[in-house]
């Protein structure tokens, strides 16, 4: 994967993240109820979701790929991924939290999508529990593997289908309408999309970067056997 | 009549409530705070990067190393 030591795709990344909290922050937002600024949240709460998603699928992708191959590296690049999956998860956890102590009233509510996500959380946690469980490499690569493809099918099913099929209050299931709502004047998409570009490609970069550190500590401690 | 009056002021009534506009920071915006947060911003990301670009080069140098 030569490419993913260029420069210029993370001089890309740090453009966007910049224009996504400057023009974030100063572009004009349709003016709604109980959300009135907060609204710009969509600009960071969601699109660290979307990259995490998009990250664990990448994992899943390279679980599937170990599997078929055998290759060690593909799993280290699938527990770079996860890594950094779920600490994105987290940040998404918590920033959704802040939002809803100041639109709904409280840190947490009784709502299928917000316990699709903290069952997803505790899903990836369970898998890094598991990774840690033996020293026998190609032991918890495999069962890492396919655990973490269980994990991710899981995890779609329990954070966009199950919340769609029942009564929701955050937007996007349950009758909520989603984006189509807040985008009255397609302004809010011109800061959103290159929003969840640069912060998918931001996991992508920091999960390149300890992927390389992985393989470094690996073969550290094969030269010194 | 009083019914055709009653509906023509709660129509009044709703109307003004629709063209009421939300409450948004515009204040904080007049006295240009928003720059003050902006220009916090900017430095914690430019830091962030700085760091992030740095490990990168530190990862490259110790693989080139290794290599060889």
């Amino acid at each position: 994967m030569k490419w993913l030591q260029t420069y210029w795709w993370k001089v890309l990344c740090v453009v966007l993240i910049f224009y996504t909290f400057w023009a974030g922050l100063l572009n004009d937002v349709p003016r709604l109820p109980i959300l009135n600024e907060s609204i710009r949240n969509l600009y960071f709460h969601v699109p660290m979701w979307f990259a995490m998603v998009g990250l664990l699928f990448m994992a899943f992708l390279y679980s599937i790929k170990y599997l078929s191959s055998k290759n060690i590296e593909y799993d280290i690049k699938a527990k770079s991924y996860t890594e950094i999956g779920f600490f994105m998860g987290l940040i998404g956890i918590s920033t959704g939290s802040v939002w809803a102590r100041f639109t709904w009233g409280a840190w947490w509510i009784d709502d299928p999508k917000l316990h699709g996500a903290a069952i997803g959380i505790l899903i990836y946690l369970a898998y890094f529990i598991l990774r840690n469980s033996s020293n026998n490499q190609t032991l918890i690569a495999r069962f890492a593997a396919v655990y973490s493809i269980f994990a991710f099918v899981n995890f779609i099913i329990f954070i966009f289908i199950l919340p769609r099929l029942t009564a929701s209050l955050h937007p996007g299931n349950g009758g909520n309408p989603a984006f189509s709502q807040y985008d009255l004047d397609n302004n809010m998409r011109l800061v959103f999309y290159p929003a969840v570009l640069g912060f998918l490609i931001l996991g992508i970069w920091l999960s390149s970067l300890l992927h390389r550190i992985h393989i470094l500590q690996k073969k550290y401690d094969e030269q010194s056997l | 009549m009083m019914n055709k009056v009653f509906s023509f002021l709660c129509l009044l009534l709703l109307s003004a409530k629709t063209q009421a506009q939300e409450p948004m920071a515009e204040q904080f915006r007049a006295d240009g705070k928003i720059y003050v947060v902006l220009a916090v911003i900017s430095i914690i990301l430019l830091v962030f990067f700085i760091i992030l670009f740095r490990l990168d080069r530190k990862i490259k140098k110790q693989e080139e190393s290794l290599k060889s």
